[in-house]
């Protein structure tokens, strides 16, 4: 979805402000939200990139305005709420009517520290063939979606050349709906210029795209990157 | 988003306090995890990670070889492996390429190798930015590329994690692998600077 998070290009925020010296976590209550938000994924209720899509699904005010854990606390309640682990009623009050964790997997600290350490891989075995190989020549689509999607709105229309298959990965877009499959993943590069028009400095960006997003242009074979 | 904080609305504090003792009253999160996976990313998974496997690149060409190669591979080698660091890749500056990297969607950077992204990487300024004028944002860092250095900026939009490795400083030749890490900082790591020269490092 194209919300307050989708933020490759937009103007008016301002310098960016390195903080010299800056703590890990501002807050106590940061560091909290952050543990609970961790801990409440190795539930098992929900998918990271359902966790993503919790947060996106704000107003994009609300989301610009609040700060970067503010927004993982308001995504946690969702989840949480949608799941139908905790109550709106509880939630408001704090306080518990039932207790639910009997038949969910509650980590202690032994096992926090273990899922943290073995992480969750995304690449995937896959039977089908990449349809792209390095040096192709693709477009991204043009998609207008209220769900997860992780091909920003700014290269949406671009032509760019397959650099690197990284293999097959879960795709965040039917992730998000909890069904888990995978599909082949690219490293896809774009000129500054095909991004931003010719007045822009010359760069590259290198983003990571999945099949679906893409439409063949042509291949190595031909003239190189169409710039 | 604020970054103001000395005078967050204590609503969010109690918001967080009261789900907090919510989740626990309910069975959904142990105190005792919570506590170890701060301490995790507080204490132990850190830029000191990341530093040390740019100054063993630096050091050794095997090694170098290996961690361009599959940096995933590498990092685990040396017991860097865990959430937000399954899929790594190093990108390696030289004196034609700049790398710079960013998550315009949201914040993922590689939390094995770096530890937390600071608050300015999950910005909107710099999430906006990084991709449309990257000169300009390496400047409010301090950092001037000659105008022949090409940059290539890395959108972490998928769950490939990116670390920058930095070139190495002159006047660090025969230095340890050790002393070496000290010059690596975490935004050198992410692009927006580079390694500290020697003089920077108190004798």
């Amino acid at each position: 979805m194209r919300g307050g998070h989708d933020l490759g290009g937009r103007q008016g925020f301002g310098a960016v402000d390195p903080e010299p010296e800056e703590p890990v976590f501002h807050d106590e209550w940061e560091k909290r939200v952050f543990a609970m938000t961790l801990a409440t994924g190795m539930l098992g209720q929900w998918n990271i990139d359902q966790s993503r899509h919790a947060r996106e699904r704000q107003h994009p005010v609300a989301y610009l305005e609040q700060s970067y854990y503010e927004n993982w606390l308001a995504g946690t309640e969702k989840l949480l709420l949608e799941a139908g682990l905790v109550g709106e009623e509880e939630l408001r009050f704090g306080t518990a009517e039932a207790k639910c964790g009997e038949n969910l997997r509650v980590p202690d600290a032994a096992a926090a520290r273990e899922i943290l350490a073995s992480g969750g891989p995304a690449a995937r075995e896959t039977e089908n063939p990449p349809r792209f190989s390095v040096g192709d020549e693709v477009i991204v689509e043009r998609r207008h979606t209220s769900g997860h999607t992780r091909a920003p709105d700014y290269v949406q229309g671009c032509r760019g050349l397959v650099r690197e298959h990284h293999g097959a990965h879960v795709f965040p877009d039917a992730n998000s709906r909890g069904v888990p499959v995978a599909h082949h993943l690219y490293s896809v590069e774009f000129s500054s210029r095909e991004l931003w028009g010719n007045d822009a400095e010359p760069f590259d960006v290198l983003i990571d795209l999945w099949e679906p997003y893409l439409t063949f242009v042509k291949s190595s074979g031909a003239d190189g990157n169409g710039e | 988003m604020s970054s103001d904080h000395s005078h967050l609305p204590s609503e969010t504090e109690l918001r967080a306090k009261a789900l907090e003792s919510l989740l626990v009253e309910k069975g959904l999160v142990k105190p005792e995890a919570l506590d170890a996976i701060i301490e995790t990313y507080q204490d132990k998974v850190g830029p000191q990670n990341g530093a040390h496997l740019v100054a063993l690149a630096w050091t050794d060409a095997d090694f170098r070889r290996r961690l361009l190669a599959d940096a995933s591979e590498a990092a685990a080698e040396m017991g860097y492996f865990g959430r937000q660091g399954e899929h790594l890749k190093a990108v390696e500056n030289t004196p034609e390429v700049h790398n710079l990297v960013v998550c315009t969607l949201c914040s993922c950077y590689p939390w094995t190798v770096l530890g937390l992204p600071p608050v300015w990487y999950k910005s909107a300024p710099y999430r906006s930015r990084a991709v449309s004028e990257p000169r300009a944002v390496l400047a409010e860092f301090g950092t001037e590329l000659p105008g022949e250095v090409g940059i290539r900026v890395w959108d972490s939009t998928s769950e490939m994690r990116y670390l920058v490795v930095p070139m190495r400083p002159v006047g660090t030749e025969g230095w340890s692998v050790e002393r070496l890490q000290g010059l690596v900082t975490r935004n050198a790591m992410i692009g927006v600077e580079q390694a500290l020269p020697p003089e920077r490092l108190a004798p």
